[in-house]
C-alpha cells in the first residue's frame, strides 16, 4: 500500500467529519450560546514528579480567574472549561488519561508538561486522535526523537517548547571549564526517557563531553526508584570522579547523594538536571545541598513578561509566593506560558470546530512569552521551538534555606548571571 | 583488580543484606510458629515506614526517638489482628489466612495511597544519614547501614535467647512442634498465636523507621519488600533465625555484585542466587531439621 493511498483515504474521513461537525453546528448554532472551549491538561500531580506539577494549581487557578470571562476565539468570546488530568507521573496513565479527554472530554486543545514520562505518550495519544497538543518542559530530543519524529518531517498534530541537550551541554560543559578540576565527569542516567537521550552514545552527553576533552565515567543506566548505588559510587571513586552530572529523578539523586556521602564520595562539582531544580529537592539534601548546581529554564530574574496578565517573571514569582508562602519554582513560568500560548492560539483561531484551524494557529505562533520569544518555524526540526537555557547554583539563601543563582549564560547573554561556579 | 574492587561490593552488600534481614525476621516468625504466610508483611513495614515519618514530622522527634512510639504501636497492631482477624482463619487449610493477608497487603496499600498520594517521602536532613567511617584504602561505610546491621544481629540475637531462654520461648516452640499436644498442656493458642504476631510487626516496625531513614518511599513499595524477605528465608532455610540473617546477607551480595557487572540487574542477580539456591538445596542453607 502506497502512502498517497492512506492520505487519501484519510482525507475523505476527514471531510467527512468536518461535513458532519459543520451540519451540527449550523443546526443547534442558530439558538445556543457560544459553545465552551475545552482545554485539557495533563501533569504529573502525583508520584515521583510532582514536584514539577507544585506550582499547577496556582497557575490553573490564575488561568481560570484571567478566563472568567471567557476566551477569545477568533474575535468571539466563548467560557472556558479547563479539565485537569494527573498522570501519577507513570507514563501508561499518562496515555489513558490524554485518551480520555479526547473521547469523553471532547477537547478542542491538550497542553501537557513535565518530562517525556508525560510529554510523550500524551502527544502520541494526540498525534493519534489529530488532536491540537503543546507541550513543554522536556528537552526537545526525548519529545521528537523518542516518538520516532523524523527532523524534516516532523509531526502533524503536536507543538513542543523548551530547550535541548545542545543547549545544556554547552551550559554544563560552560560552567565546569570555569573551575579547575581533573575534567572527569561521573554520570548517573538513569533508564528512563531523559536519562537515555543524555547518556546517549551518538546524540548525549558522553560524545559531545569527549570532544570538549571531558573523560566520562558511566556506570550504565540503573532502574529509577533504585535503593543502593555503591555500584555508581565505586566506579566514580575508582575513576576519581571530581564532577558529578546526570538527570535523575528527584527522590533518587537523594539517596545518591547520602549514599555518596556515607561511602566517602565527595565530588568537586555536581551539576544535575531535573532533580535538583526544585527548593524542596535541595533542602531535602540538608547541609550537604549547599552548592550543587543545575539547569535554569526560567527564574525571576529573567528579562520577561506576560503576554496575558502583563506580569513580569519577579511580579508572577512574587505572587506565587505569597499565594502559597512556598519559595518560587521554575515549572511556574513554564506553566503559565503554557496558558499564554492557549490563549494566543485560540486568539487566531479561525473556526472553533476544524481541529486543522487550531493545529494551523499553533504552527503561525509568533509571542513574547513569560519565558522568552517563542514562534515555531525557526527551531532545529519542525514541530520545535527553542527557549533560553542558562545554569545555576545553589547558595546559602537569606529569605529561604537556598537560593538559585545564575552562574553561567553564554548561551543567552540577555539573562544576568548573579556570579560565579563555586567548589561545593 | 584491585583489593577496593574485591571488598567494596561484598562489604555494601553485606549491609544491605543487613536491612534485608530485618524486613525477614518479621516473616520468619509467623512462618515458623503460626505456619501463617502473612502476605501483608511487605505493606506494614511500609506502612511502619509511614508511621515514623508521621511521629517524626508532627513530634519533631530524632528518628531513633520515634521508634519508641512507632515499635509498641505496631506490636500492638499486631496483636489486635492477630486476635481479631487472623486467628478465626488459622487452621489445617492455608488458603484462608493466605486470601485474608492478601487482602489486608491491599487495603494497607490503597489506605497509604489516599493519605499520602503517590508521591515518595522520605525522612531527611538528619546527620545519622550522610555520615561516613573511612577504612582507609578509598573504602568506606556509612554509619547508618552499620546501625541497620548491628541491629540485625541484635535482633536475632536477643530471639534466640528469647527462644532458649524464656518460658515464652519455650510456648513458642512447643505450639511449633506440635500445636494440639501443646495446647493440651494448657497453652492459650490464641494469646500466644498474638503475642508472635505483636512481635513479628514490633521487628517489622524497626525495619520500616531503618527503611524510611535509609530511602524515600512509596505506598506501593511493600511487594518487593515481600518478596525479599521470602527470598532471604528461603536461602536461608525455614524456621532458622541466624539461617535468614545469612540468606538476607548472601542477596545483598549478590545483588551489590549484580550492580557492579551491569547498573540495571542487581536485583536479578539476587533473583539468580535464590533460583540456583532452589536448585541446589531447596531446604535452604540452614534448614533447621523437622520432625514431621
Amino acid at each position: 500500500m502506497t502512502g498517497s493511498h492512506t492520505i487519501s483515504r484519510r482525507r475523505i474521513l476527514y471531510a467527512g467529519g468536518a461535513f458532519a461537525a459543520a451540519s451540527a453546528l449550523s443546526w443547534g448554532g442558530a439558538i445556543a450560546a457560544p459553545r465552551t472551549v475545552k482545554i485539557g491538561y495533563v501533569t504529573p500531580r502525583t508520584g515521583p514528579l510532582a514536584a514539577f506539577a507544585e506550582a499547577d494549581d496556582f497557575v490553573i487557578n490564575a488561568a481560570r480567574k484571567t478566563f472568567a470571562g471567557g476566551i477569545d476565539v477568533g474575535g468571539a468570546k466563548h467560557p472556558l472549561e479547563i479539565i485537569v488530568k494527573d498522570s501519577q507521573s507513570n507514563p501508561n496513565r499518562a496515555a489513558e488519561v490524554a485518551a480520555e479527554l479526547i473521547a469523553k472530554d471532547k477537547i478542542d486543545l491538550m497542553l501537557v508538561a513535565s518530562t517525556p514520562e508525560t510529554t510523550n505518550p500524551v502527544s502520541d495519544q494526540c498525534e493519534l486522535n489529530h488532536t491540537p497538543c503543546i507541550s513543554t518542559v522536556a528537552p526537545w530530543q526525548p519529545w521528537f526523537f523518542t516518538r520516532g519524529g523524523k527532523p524534516d518531517v516532523g509531526f502533524e498534530w503536536t507543538y513542543h517548547f523548551f530547550w535541548g541537550l545542545e543547549d545544556i551541554i554547552a551550559v554544563f560543559t560552560t560552567m565546569w571549564g570555569s573551575l579547575p578540576t581533573n575534567k572527569v565527569v561521573g554520570g548517573i542516567w538513569p533508564n528512563d526517557g531523559d536519562g537515555n537521550a543524555w547518556g546517549d552514545a551518538k546524540i548525549g552527553f558522553p560524545p559531545a563531553l569527549a570532544a570538549k576533552n571531558f573523560s566520562v565515567v558511566d556506570p550504565g543506566r540503573y532502574q529509577n526508584l533504585t535503593e543502593d548505588y555503591s555500584a555508581q559510587i565505586a566506579e566514580f571513586k575508582k575513576g576519581n570522579v571530581e564532577i558529578v552530572t546526570g538527570v535523575p529523578i528527584p527522590p533518587d539523586f537523594a539517596v545518591f547523594w547520602r549514599q555518596a556521602m556515607q561511602q566517602g564520595f565527595k565530588p568537586k562539582v555536581a551539576t544535575v538536571g531535573k532533580a535538583l531544580l526544585f527548593p524542596v529537592a535541595v533542602e531535602a539534601l540538608g547541609d550537604s545541598g549547599r552548592g550543587v548546581s543545575n539547569e535554569v529554564w526560567w527564574t525571576p530574574n529573567h528579562p520577561f513578561s506576560s503576554s496575558l496578565t502583563h506580569q513580569s517573571a519577579g511580579d508572577l514569582a512574587a505572587s506565587y509566593e505569597s499565594t502559597t508562602g512556598k519559595q518560587w519554582t521554575q515549572p511556574i513560568g513554564f506553566a503559565h506560558a503554557l496558558f499564554e500560548l492557549a490563549a494566543n492560539v485560540m486568539a487566531r483561531t479561525q473556526k472553533l470546530d476544524s481541529q486543522a484551524s487550531i493545529r494551523d494557529a499553533i504552527a503561525g505562533t509568533k509571542l513574547d512569552t513569560i519565558v522568552g520569544p517563542i514562534a515555531w518555524g525557526s527551531g532545529p526540526v519542525k514541530n520545535v521551538a527553542k527557549t533560553p537555557l542558562v545554569g545555576g547554583q545553589w547558595r546559602q539563601g537569606s529569605k529561604h534555606k537556598f537560593d538559585l543563582c545564575i552562574v553561567e549564560n553564554s548561551q543567552a547573554k540577555n539573562i544576568p548571571i548573579g556570579g560565579q561556579l563555586e567548589p561545593i | 583488580m584491585s583489593l577496593f574492587a574485591v571488598v567494596d561490593p561484598v562489604m555494601q552488600g553485606l549491609l544491605l543484606g543487613g536491612m534485608y534481614a530485618l524486613f525477614a525476621i518479621g516473616l520468619s516468625l509467623s512462618f515458623g510458629i503460626m505456619r501463617m504466610v502473612n502476605i501483608a508483611h511487605g505493606d506494614i513495614i511500609v506502612l511502619a515506614a509511614y508511621v515514623t515519618l508521621v511521629v517524626v514530622e508532627t513530634l519533631a522527634v530524632n528518628p531513633f526517638v520515634a521508634m519508641i512510639v512507632v515499635v509498641p504501636s505496631l506490636a500492638a497492631f499486631g496483636y489486635v489482628l492477630q486476635r481479631v482477624l487472623l486467628n478465626p482463619v488459622l487452621g489445617d487449610d492455608i488458603l484462608p489466612p493466605l486470601l485474608v493477608t492478601f487482602g489486608l497487603s491491599v487495603i494497607i496499600q490503597n489506605l497509604l495511597l489516599a493519605v499520602f498520594s503517590a508521591d515518595p517521602m522520605g525522612i531527611h536532613a538528619d546527620a545519622v544519614q550522610t555520615a561516613s567511617i573511612g577504612l582507609g584504602g578509598g573504602l568506606a561505610v556509612g554509619v547508618l547501614p552499620l546501625i541497620i546491621f548491628a541491629s540485625a544481629v541484635a535482633v536475632v540475637a536477643g530471639l534466640e535467647l528469647l527462644f532458649a531462654f524464656t518460658g515464652l520461648g519455650r510456648a513458642f516452640r512447643a505450639t511449633s512442634d506440635n500445636q494440639t499436644v501443646a495446647q493440651l498442656m494448657g497453652i492459650d493458642n490464641r494469646h500466644l498465636y498474638a503475642v508472635a504476631t505483636a512481635l513479628a510487626l514490633a521487628i517489622s516496625a524497626i525495619a520500616g523507621s531503618f527503611l524510611a531513614l535509609r530511602t524515600t518511599f512509596v505506598p506501593t513499595l511493600g511487594p518487593s519488600k515481600l518478596l525479599v524477605a521470602f527470598e532471604a528465608i528461603i536461602v536461608g532455610g525455614m524456621g532458622s533465625l541466624w539461617g535468614t540473617l545469612a540468606g538476607a546477607m548472601l542477596l545483598g551480595v549478590a545483588q551489590s555484585i549484580g550492580f557492579r557487572y551491569n547498573s540495571g540487574s542487581g536485583i536479578l542477580a539476587g533473583h539468580f542466587v535464590f533460583l540456583a539456591i532452589l536448585l541446589v538445596r531447596p531446604q535452604g542453607l540452614f534448614a533447621r531439621a523437622r520432625r514431621s
